[in-house]
């Protein structure tokens, strides 16, 4: 018998092209996404070296970081994403890569549109260069985000040249409280981790929390598993992971499906695989959290207030503190359920799945957006979500509520397109980040769940949602 | 990429400490779509000063670059590298470096050589109206003035270097292991590969 090994050890040892002398292993990646934001100067690599795409069967691209999200047969008015759109396409055409157009019914962001399609599946090795790449992990795949030179190394040779990681089990035990979701288990992971706790490893989600979520759950988990500084973000593949993928267009069919499901069985970890860090995070207790501050650790229940900054124990962090809470415009003690908001964005690729939408539109329907909220915006993930989620009737419940219903793509999680946070205003948000700048210059970030993000628009303030839907 | 041996040229005794990608290129700049043309906006907040060390007559197209401890902090974008190269950079000398910007100008053909701060010292002085060389097989930097400073690279970086092959051309020499990788998973596991429409290139 052989040691038992984790997810994460099998997925690598059955990638492995070549084993380096210097500590380094020649990986093989079984699936590259690639979209117009970190790929034109890669494609131009390839283009100066004379080298092709070598696997474009296992290479799609989309455009999704800068599309507007308004109607797409308007001219853009950015010169500069219209060019690196304009690029995308046409390196795609010259290359050979498959790309879900602008216009394409299933265009959106590429963390959606790769499970969607069955393009994402269990033991995979997937790659973007894109740091949320890490949602793919909800699949059991090793997914992460690379660098503009290694897209560049992917596409002409499909391996990269990596070191292993460590291996992190984070168990999340107990049940989750009513009205708590994903994202919070995600928030609550990271502020016990901190930013920096999952630095060099590869993170295992586990234990009955984790198997009760759904894909999408387990999706938002795993694109967060990057914000506690872990490389990838993984979760066993399960009946329910089987369930998700089957059927999808790209997914495997006939024998291949049963060979594939049977090989997908044997990659959990094997009981008494060892894992080098062990964390175990009481499922439970947990609340529904809001981010006080400007790293997604910063993270409070919504029954809470804004801590002190002479609270924290390490000088530094007081520091930073004291210069997030500044930039915040936000005084210690403040309790989170008084904080206005002006803007509301429930998007992304945290949470802009059906789950999500449907999560929000429970709280939002027969409700009004509150008067001081300035643009409350719905942009689901995908062309596809778009359209399952108009079938079931939400497009309406959001629009008779006051929300904006838009077209698929990034949009207010980074502000490449126009959708951005005006300076010195709040945004109540479902996206990932909370840097400074990050939904435009001056914008102040609360990161929640879809279900908060809908309460605080019916409010007009950060609003515990237990409170509306008990 | 280009290979590098010795270089001999000016060098700008630039200096400055804590240098950010963000200094070295604005985030304004990225959403250009070639690495070629970066160059101008290099140093872009800097330059804003007509009387800026870059645009000295001297000093412009010069290869070498001298600065501060800790060149490279901030955000990873490898729009830095390309801007210093793109200006025509090959070397940057400075007494410590940004772990990722290191990675990232490697990549990208670029040298660093890491230099206590007492001989960027006298470089900065002798760079302000001498060349420098950097002769990178025997892994020293001298002046005119018979100064010379040794330093250490990592043999698989000078390696590189020396040879001009990048990361992707070394990897492609592997192509006999890779392609009997792909046979194998092709047998394997079979409905990995086709997931994309191969489209007519
Ligand atoms: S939605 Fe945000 S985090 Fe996700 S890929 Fe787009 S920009 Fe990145």
């Amino acid at each position: 018998m052989s040691a038992p090994r984790t997810l994460y050890a099998k997925i690598w040892d059955d990638h492995v092209v070549r084993t380096g002398d210097d500590g380094t292993d020649l990986i093989w990646i079984d699936r590259h996404l690639i979209h117009e934001v970190t790929t034109p100067q890669a494609f131009e690599g390839l283009r100066l070296a004379g080298r092709r795409v070598h696997r474009p069967d296992l290479t799609l691209g989309v455009p999704d970081h800068n599309v507007p999200t308004t109607d797409r047969y308007l001219p853009n008015p950015d010169p500069a994403s219209t060019l690196q759109l304009a690029t995308l396409e046409a390196n795609c055409a010259e290359f050979g890569v498959e790309l879900i157009g602008i216009h394409a019914a299933a265009q959106g962001i590429v963390h959606v549109i790769g499970p969607e399609q069955g393009f994402t599946l269990p033991g995979l090795t997937l790659v973007c260069g894109d740091s949320h790449t890490a949602t793919h992990g909800a699949f059991g795949a090793l997914a992460f985000g690379i660098g503009t030179s290694e897209v560049e190394h992917v596409f002409a040779t499909q391996t990269l040249h990596l070191a292993r990681a460590k291996a992190m089990r984070v168990t999340v035990t107990g049940t989750l409280g009513f009205s708590i979701s994903a994202k919070d288990v995600a928030l609550a992971v990271i502020g016990q981790l901190g930013t920096g706790g999952g630095t060099g490893h590869v993170i295992e989600f586990a234990g009955p929390v984790i198997e009760t979520l759904s894909m999408e759950g387990r999706m938002t988990l795993c694109n967060m598993a990057i914000e506690a500084g872990a490389r990838a973000g993984l979760v066993a593949p399960d009946a329910k992971t089987f369930a998700y993928v089957e059927g999808r267009p790209r997914a495997p069919q006939g024998a291949d499906w049963d060979a594939a499901v049977a090989y997908w069985r044997t990659l959990p970890s094997d009981p008494g695989a060892v894992f080098d860090t062990e964390i175990v995070v009481d499922g439970s207790a947990i609340a529904p959290l809001v981010t006080w501050g400007t790293s997604p650790e910063d993270v409070v229940p919504i029954t809470g207030t804004v801590p002190d900054p002479a609270g924290f124990a390490d000088a530094g962090k007081q520091v930073a503190a004291a210069k997030s809470l500044a930039y915040m415009g936000l005084a210690p003690g403040t309790r989170l359920a008084d904080v206005a908001v002006e803007n509301i964005f429930i998007g992304s690729c945290t949470n802009s799945r059906i789950e999500d939408l449907r999560a929000a539109a429970a709280v939002a329907q027969g409700r009004r957006v509150a008067p001081n909220i300035r643009q409350a915006l719905v942009v689901p993930g995908s062309g596809l979500v778009k359209r399952q989620a108009e079938s079931e009737g939400l497009d309406r419940v959001f629009i008779e509520a006051g929300f904006d219903w838009r077209e698929p793509g990034c949009s207010m999680c980074l502000g490449m397109n126009p959708d951005k946070v005006p300076p010195g205003e709040r945004c109540a948000s479902t996206s990932n980040r909370n840097f400074v700048g990050r939904q435009g210059p001056g914008a102040r970030t609360h990161l929640l769940s879809p279900a908060m993000a809908a309460a605080a628009a019916v409010t007009g303030r950060l609003t515990d949602v237990r409170e509306l839907m008990a | 990429m280009q290979p590098f041996h010795t270089l001999t040229g000016t060098a700008v005794p630039f200096g400055a400490e804590n240098v950010d990608t963000d200094a070295i290129i604005p985030a304004r700049f990225l959403k250009t779509v070639t690495r070629a043309g970066l160059g101008a906006h290099a140093f872009a907040t800097l330059r804003e000063d007509p009387a800026n060390i870059f645009d000295a007559p001297q000093n412009r197209g010069a290869p070498i670059l001298i600065a501060g401890d800790n060149f490279g902090c901030g955000s990873s974008r490898e729009h830095a590298p390309w801007a210093l190269a793109d200006m025509g950079f090959r070397v940057v000398i400075a007494p410590s470096f940004a772990d990722i910007f290191a990675g990232n100008a490697f990549k990208n053909g670029i040298l660093l050589v890491a230099l206590p701060q007492e001989q960027i010292d006298r470089l900065m002085e002798v760079a302000a109206d001498q060349p420098l060389t950097v002769d990178l097989e025997n892994q020293v930097v001298t002046t005119p003035y018979q100064d010379r400073f040794a330093f250490a690279v990592d043999p698989f970086r000078k390696d590189c270097l020396l040879n001009g092959s990048d990361e992707i051309a070394l990897t492609e020499a592997l192509g006999q292991d890779i392609a009997a990788f792909e046979t194998r998973l092709a047998s394997a596991r079979p409905w990995v590969g086709g997931a994309a429409a191969r489209v007519a290139a």
